[in-house]
């Protein structure tokens, strides 16, 4: 029997049913594999044998949602690409494993502003303050917007936990039973372990705060305090002197 | 007053009209929230440290309204209506139809409101918290239901090919969106949700998403719409019903493979993005299919260019619609996008793909569509005219200017020294930036005032339909009396 396009054009079952085939094979060849090849995220391990990138801390997890909600990431990406300029300016390019816990991923699409995939630790605490309240202040000819509010406005943190249990249901390895945290401690280490547990949330949060002291006023827990936190953590994780030139290429 | 009857049971006009006039609506919001933005880039003093209008939140507002407000409703409008005609039937389910236009005017309004109160998902063109994800789930399968159950009962054996699209992008978005928005919620009355997937894979299904918003929503059901109103327009056949066939297929199969062009040179793996960059470069001919078939369906009536605004639209459209195919592909090679991607360019070849092909089609279909559904004629030919070159002149500025800044930047940042240290700064590509951001925002000035226009003639014209078709049941009304 001879094919003819129009036992398609007549039948509308059939039309949806071959548009369906059709439509799902290119999404399900490049998305499904990424999940199944391990060298797809990089391993990537500290001197001491253990995992180098981490989860949040949740002052940082508040960080990222501050982030998230003014909308950062459509002027700044946080994927650093494999050329020389970029590594002069902004450092070694991103690594898979650098954005694994990172619900959603903030790569970015537009550098209105430059690439904040490294900027933990370049400038200091007082300086990202000033910046984010006024970035004329520091950078004259910046067009970033001010945000005055961040500041003044209280760090909401009662549903800190919810949120770290939606993560972990997403498969971040935050800990609640003892086996959980046993598991992190030989994963993470007993230090990074202790702020991935749920149940100590807010206490790690406000010691965080209080300790890093990031908006500069340490009596009022703010907005400033976890936006501040998560950008100085960011690059920070992976120590690249540790690394022979050449091992994460073997990934790509 | 009998065929009026007659006419309104034939054919569901009552949500085509809605559907229209909100896109309208729509458009001027979303168009005047994106020049606001374009002039904050230009001038950050305008952010003015008020939180619900910055740039971060207000982008998000440009982005949904226009695509899903202004493009969104043109689409619902249209393919409603070309459903109809075509099969020769009229709409299934009226109050379900009810419900799709309600239910999608609720989710414009509350997604557009959250961003700005901060609630945002932070995924570039799907937003939209869980809640308003959930109805837009809900209201797109009503709206599948709709267009099949109104294909089931055409009185035609063939399904016109614009149904063909329309149906691959309805299709195709319920895809989309389900997969793309797969998240856990912090809780059941919190706004807040974090995605199922992170980091690449995350990455690599938003960029599926992203690419084929553009590839079904923004291409695909407007081609749906082009081979319904340009063949009526013109007065003429489809210039070819092969490659209609070979296109159609062609495009939806190659338009899914190429969404991980937007991820090129980051750390998803190399063979991801080669396959996206070589499917990228084959969908130029299928882009191109659509584009021939659509301008040479005037073939032999080339004169209508001269004489009907209308024309002029749909295949200067065409036209656009050609280049931002050409410039995809173009952009999707590796070693340009290594330049481009970061830049301006991408946000200019995204606006001559949005202005000059999904917005100027629309303007056709909407001057042909508007006028038949209030039964009148089109208020004024001239003010067509004035929107046509206030569009095209606010394209070319928009465009060019995006190119100025895209190119420009990106070959400063790549700049060095005879001693090889960077050139520039970051913040001196800023300053760069500022003369091009003006004439872009010039740009959607003029844009946006041309779309002003045409609110101004449909509104005139939607009146004078109402007026006549009042005058009409009055003199009927008369004679019955005297009768």
């Amino acid at each position: 029997m001879k094919f003819k396009h129009e036992s398609i054009e007549i039948n509308a079952g059939l039309l949806i049913i071959l548009t369906l085939v059709v439509i799902s094979i290119g999404g399900l060849v490049e998305i499904v594999p990424l999940f199944f090849i391990n060298n797809t995220v990089e391993q990537v391990k500290t001197a001491d044998g253990h995992d180098a990138v981490r989860p949040y801390t949740p002052l940082e997890l508040r960080g990222r949602d501050i982030y998230i909600r003014e909308g950062c990431y459509l002027c700044h990406s946080q994927m650093i690409r494999p050329f020389r300029d970029e590594m002069l300016r902004y450092g070694h390019y991103s690594l898979a494993a650098e954005s694994q816990y990172d619900h959603p991923f903030q790569w970015g699409s537009k550098r209105t502003g430059p690439d904040l995939a490294r900027v933990g630790g370049k400038y200091s605490n007082a300086w990202h303050v000033a910046h984010l309240t006024d970035p004329r202040s520091v950078v004259p000819e910046s067009i970033m917007p001010i945000y005055p509010w961040l500041k003044k406005t209280p760090l909401e943190y009662s549903d800190i936990r919810d949120r770290m249990r939606a993560l972990k249901a997403v498969g971040v390895p935050y800990s609640e039973t003892d086996a959980e945290y046993k598991a992190n401690v030989k994963r993470f280490g007993k230090k990074v372990a202790e702020e991935l547990n749920i149940l100590d949330a807010e206490k790690n949060l406000v010691g965080q705060a209080e300790t890093g002291d990031y908006d500069g006023d340490p009596k009022h827990l703010t907005e400033m305090d976890a936006l501040v936190a998560y950008l100085q953590m960011l690059g920070t994780m992976v120590d690249f002197h540790q690394y022979d030139e050449g091992y994460f290429a073997k990934f790509r | 007053m009998a065929q009026a009857i007659a006419s309104t049971e034939q054919y569901n006009y009552d949500i085509v009209r809605r559907f229209s006039i909100m896109t309208l609506v729509w458009a001027v919001v979303g168009m005047s929230a994106g020049l606001y933005a374009a002039l904050e880039l230009a001038f950050p003093h305008l952010n003015m440290g008020i939180a619900q209008i910055t740039f971060g939140r207000i982008r998000p507002v440009h982005t949904t309204l226009v695509i899903f407000g202004f493009g969104g409703n043109a689409l619902f409008a249209t393919s409603y209506y070309v459903v109809q005609r075509t099969c020769q039937t009229r709409l299934w389910g009226s109050a379900l139809a009810n419900f799709t236009f309600w239910g999608w005017q609720a989710i414009l309004l509350l997604g557009a409101l959250s961003y700005m109160w901060g609630y945002s998902q932070g995924r570039e063109y799907a937003e939209f918290p869980w809640p308003i994800d959930i109805m837009i789930a809900v209201v797109w399968v009503a709206y599948l239901l709709i267009y099949v159950q109104t294909l089931r009962r055409r009185s035609q054996p063939h399904i016109y090919v614009a149904n063909w699209f329309y149906l691959a992008f309805i299709l195709a978005t319920a895809l989309l969106h389900i997969f793309n928005n797969l998240a856990v919620p912090v809780a059941m009355f919190n706004m807040n949700s974090y995605s199922a997937f992170s980091g690449v894979q995350d990455a690599m299904t938003q960029w599926w998403y992203g690419h084929n918003a553009v590839g079904f929503f923004l291409t695909a059901a407007f081609l749906g719409m082009m081979y319904y109103f340009v063949p009526k327009q013109a007065g003429r056949p489809v210039y070819s019903y092969r490659l209609s066939i070979i296109h159609f297929w062609a495009l939806i199969f190659l338009y899914m493979w190429a969404g991980a062009h937007h991820l090129h040179w980051t750390a998803l793996p190399d063979w991801t993005s080669t396959l996206a960059a070589t499917f990228s470069i084959m969908l130029l001919l299928p882009s191109w299919g659509g584009m021939i078939n659509g301008i040479m369906t005037l073939s032999g009536a080339w004169e209508k260019l001269r004489t009907d605004p209308i024309m002029l639209f749909l295949i200067t459209a065409l036209s656009f619609y050609g280049m931002s195919t050409f410039e995809g592909p173009l952009m999707a090679l590796k070693s340009v996008n290594a330049l481009s991607h970061y830049t301006d360019w991408t946000i200019g070849h995204v606006h001559s793909g949005a202005l000059g092909w999904v917005a100027m089609v629309t303007f056709g279909s909407m001057y042909h569509l508007i006028p038949r559904l209030y039964d009148t004629k089109v208020h004024s030919t001239k003010l067509i005219y004035v929107h046509f070159w206030l569009a095209s002149i606010g394209i070319v500025l928009y465009i060019t200017s995006m190119w100025v800044a895209g190119i420009g930047q990106g070959l400063l940042l790549r700049a060095f020294d005879d001693y090889g240290n960077l050139a520039y700064s970051f913040i001196e590509t800023v300053s760069f930036l500022h003369q091009p951001y003006v004439w872009r925002a010039i740009g959607g000035m003029f844009f946006l005032s041309g779309m002003l226009t045409m609110v101004y003639n449909m509104w005139r014209t939607i009146a004078a339909g109402k007026r006549e078709a009042a005058e009409l049941e009055a003199k009927i009304a008369a004679k019955m009396a005297r009768a």
